[in-house]
């Protein structure tokens, strides 16, 4: 096997030498300018009337309650002070919850500009955001578990179509939900198990695969939808919703109680995932081996794991998470399947997988942000706000580039993923 | 032409045997394989000739798996069809009738696909007879010709960008701008008529250029890899046109909904007139070949690129700037998407739509792979695809097919494109002697 050239761009172009302008200097101009933004344009637009965030689903009960205008530019000016202090330098070990403090303190003068004179359910923009990023997180995980052991996986989009797919199939004929689940994970390892196979015993260049497999999902979704379901849905497509949970005691916690404690099964599998992942792969014997089959294949060979069988492993693995992550979609989401229904969540999920750094919980953290972002449209765009709804649905994305772009901190894959492993 | 006639034979044996998998409803390796088996030893050009043709060399791996395609798209018609599944119910009482269905419900859906992509025998009769038009007889090409134009845009687009290196997944977000950029141009600028156009595809390929631009310089600067930045500006265009299409002054006059205004008809992209919709598109696109094909094998560009693409280190050493290649090969990626946009919505939309756009800039990925990152390979993999479009058109209203079975036939060819070891092996064909398959550029992220 040849040497392959795994050199950057920013390899081969002069690497500057250390600067003034350094990262967090960088990162503290930006975070000032956002909140100078936020003090003067937030403020002067912000109503002076009162923003309530209540402690419910809805404008009843207790609530936090704050000037619209006083708040917005409150925080704005919170945000300016981070950004002033990063600017100053710091010790490097404040420098997150700094930065993230600036972040947040924009977010909240925001969403005190926009919720001036009415009023937001905190709780039911809590457990929104937690189901909407359900099948980020559990899309992302499957990316995790493949990447991380060197295989792209591009086709998070197609495990999805192919899980909501045989969910709501399965489902509707089976009567039951949990058959429903099963034959998701099931749709979920089809496609990845073609992955696989092409990626590692083929050799085909896993991108290509990824993309070829989503529109071939697309395909056989949406032809068997055409050919069964429409006509048919009542015996195809009307599969049983998910049922909430509701943990006595537990649930009358306010705020966590309701969101973590009444709600399906898919949101506590999908937090559990993450710890047990997370867990998996810095604790045991699988993940070490993992990590080293996706840094150093040819090492890990050497000392005697099987490369090529454990990638396998992890891909199916993946397919198993993803396809139950397609399941949320008929199953919670709608109730019934419908053509390309999943609209890009896959590559949402695939953005939170590398803007969490390709670990599980930084997935889980990305997964929340890009649930709230799609939240926050929703909730925007029913209360009329003149901040199109589209261009927080651009978030998730936009913060992707940022972050692949070094702009905030560096993101940085498995040194062997997306390279087949080819034994000499 | 010597050996027109046996080139006939074996075609012959090859399309009974893809007939008889799909009659058993099963692919499988095909077991009678003519004689020319074994190496003649005489090496006479026919021997040499029937030697690689049972090779895996790309026309035959290109010809095997369109037919592997068909076959596994034919299994996908018959397990869909209630009717003929009932068939099965009795197969071993009575196997003809499962068999008869089966090939009545997979041939005729195959025939539409044909007639309406290619040429409908009964429309040729009915101009001989009087009743019907020359129309009427080149519709199904003029339809075929429509549906190819924009994918040969986007489909260059992409081959370009492959062949230096680089992996261009924006096609649909290039295109979406591209269409954005043209329309507004062509219902905004107020010019004369000749003139206007061009300036629509010139908007076109400058909104392509703009958001090729952005990964290319950030692949160039910070080594973000263009993969995940392309991905993402897909989604982001897709937001923004959604989000544009509704405002004042684009949005059409008295309507609701998600539609533009009409792009001026001095603007639009002249068609052959009557019920044939092929336009100047499939002109400028054949143009666009021969000039990304010049670009790419005659210019200093060309050879800058594609050495980037062989090796950067190599490249860097020869004094070639990977930075300033990188961004200039995805600044005319992204122009050649954008013309592709501005192809359809000046050709055949005329309008802004959230799906205007459709899928254009996909399958672009999937025409330039099946035309193996060459340019005039390109154009012929557009054809083929556009011919599969068409053709599904007429299957779904004829055949009651859905279009879907095209999208995932298109999927399942470029599978086997793409792993050429898995056609080889699913045929028991020869190494070919000169392989040039298999050349992934696996390198991850």
């Amino acid at each position: 096997m040849t040497a392959v050239s795994t050199a950057t761009a920013e390899e081969l172009t002069a690497a500057a030498p250390a600067r003034f302008w350094d990262r967090q200097r960088r990162l503290g101009v930006g975070v000032a300018a956002i909140g100078l933004l936020a003090t003067v344009l937030f403020g002067a637009l912000a109503p002076s009337e009162t923003a309530r965030f209540t402690l419910s689903e809805d404008a009843a009960g207790a609530a936090l309650s704050i000037n619209g205008q006083v708040g917005a530019i409150a925080f704005g000016v919170i945000a300016l002070g981070a950004g002033a202090v990063l600017l100053a330098g710091l010790a490097r070990r404040y420098q997150t919850g700094v930065l993230s403090l600036g972040i947040l303190a924009f977010v909240l003068s925001f969403l005190c500009w926009q919720v001036a004179g009415k009023f937001l359910p905190l709780v039911d923009t809590v457990s929104g955001t937690l189901e909407l990023a359900v099948p980020l997180i559990l899309g992302a995980l499957a990316g995790v578990l493949g990447e991380r052991s060197g295989v792209v996986n591009v086709a998070i989009e197609g495990q999805f179509l192919m899980g909501a797919f045989g969910a709501a199939l399965v489902g509707t004929m089976a009567t039951s939900v949990w058959a429903g689940v099963l034959s998701a994970a099931v749709g979920g390892v089809l496609i990845a198990a073609i992955l696989a196979v092409l990626a590692i015993r083929y050799l085909v260049d896993q991108v290509v695969v990824g993309i070829v497999l989503n529109l071939l999902a697309l395909g056989v979704t949406g032809f068997l939808y055409e050919r069964l379901m429409q006509p048919d849905a009542q015996s195809y497509n009307q599969p049983p919703k998910m049922p909430e949970w509701h943990i006595p005691g537990l649930a009358d916690i306010p705020v966590i109680g309701p969101v973590l404690f009444d709600t399906n099964a898919l949101v506590w599998l999908a937090l559990i995932l993450v710890f047990a992942i997370h867990f998996g792969l810095t604790r045991t014997r699988w993940g070490l081996r993992t990590r080293a089959v996706g840094e150093h294949p040819t090492a890990a060979d050497t000392v005697g794991i099987r490369v090529r069988g454990l990638r396998y492993l992890n891909v199916l693995l993946g397919g198993v998470i993803a396809g139950a992550g397609g399941a949320y979609f008929t199953l919670v989401a709608t109730g019934s399947f419908n053509k390309n229904m999943t609209s890009g969540a896959g590559f949402i999920a695939l953005a939170a997988l590398i803007f969490g750094r390709w670990t599980p919980f930084g997935a889980l953290g990305a997964a929340l942000f890009f649930g709230f972002a799609q939240k926050l449209a929703t909730y925007l765009s029913a209360v009329g706000s003149p901040v199109p709804s589209q261009f927080l649905n651009m978030l998730p994305y936009l913060a992707t580039i940022v972050a692949v772009a070094g702009l905030v901190g560096r993101v940085r894959a498995p040194a062997a993923d997306g390279q087949p492993y080819i034994k000499s | 032409m010597t050996t027109d006639g046996p080139v006939g034979a074996p075609k012959i044996a090859d399309e009974t045997a893809a007939d008889s998998a799909t009659d058993a409803a099963a692919p499988g390796p095909v077991g009678a394989k003519p004689a020319h088996d074994e190496p003649g030893d005489g090496d006479t050009l026919l021997n040499r000739f029937l030697q690689n043709l049972w090779a895996a060399n790309t026309v035959t791996v290109t010809v095997l798996s369109v037919v592997l395609a068909l076959v596994i798209g034919a299994i996908f018609i018959i397990v869909s069809d209630p009717d003929v599944l009932s068939t099965f119910g009795y197969l071993t009482a009575r196997p003809s009738d499962a068999f008869d269905a089966s090939w009545t419900v997979v041939s005729d859906a195959y025939a539409d696909l044909f007639k309406g992509a290619i040429v409908d025998p009964a429309t040729i009769t009915a101009w001989a007879n009087g009743t019907g038009t020359w129309r009427q007889v080149f519709f199904p090409i003029s339809e075929t010709l429509t549906y190819a134009a924009p994918l040969v845009f986007t489909g260059l687009s992409v081959a370009l960008a492959f062949r230096g290196g680089l992996f261009n997944i924006g096609g649909q977000g290039q295109a979406v701008v591209g269409t954005i950029t043209a329309a507004m141009a062509g219902f905004f600028l107020p010019l004369p008529p000749v003139i206007h156009l061009i300036a629509a595809l010139a908007a076109g390929l400058l909104g392509g250029a703009l958001w090729g631009f952005v990964p290319g310089i950030l692949k160039a600067r910070t080594g973000a890899h263009e993969v995940i930045v392309t991905i993402m500006l897909n989604y982001t265009a897709n937001l923004f046109l959604g989000w544009l299409i509704l405002q004042k002054g684009v949005q059409q006059p008295g309507r609701s909904d998600a539609i533009s205004k009409t792009v001026d008809g001095d603007a639009q992209l002249t068609s052959f007139g009557g019920e044939l919709r092929a336009n100047l598109g499939i002109l400028l696109a054949v143009l666009a070949t021969a000039v990304v094909a010049w670009l790419l094998n005659r210019s200093a560009f060309g050879f800058e690129l594609r050495a980037v693409g062989a090796n950067p280190p190599a490249a860097r050493t020869a004094g070639i700037s990977v930075a300033r290649t990188y961004t200039l090969l995805m600044v005319t990626a992204g122009g050649l998407a954008g013309l592709g946009g501005a192809t359809q919505v000046l050709g055949t939309a005329h309008a802004l739509t959230p799906q205007v756009a459709g899928n254009i800039g996909f399958d672009g990925l999937l025409v330039a792979l099946l035309g193996r990152n060459r340019p005039w390979g390109t154009l012929l993999a557009a054809i083929l695809f556009g011919a599969l479009r068409a053709g599904g058109n007429r299957m779904q209203s004829f055949s009651g097919i859905s279009l879907e079975l095209v999208t995932v036939l298109q999927a399942l060819i470029v599978i086997f494109i793409a792993a050429p070891a898995l056609v080889k092996a699913i045929f028991h064909l020869r190494a070919a002697r000169s392989a040039r398959l298999g050349a992934s550029m696996a390198k991850g992220w």
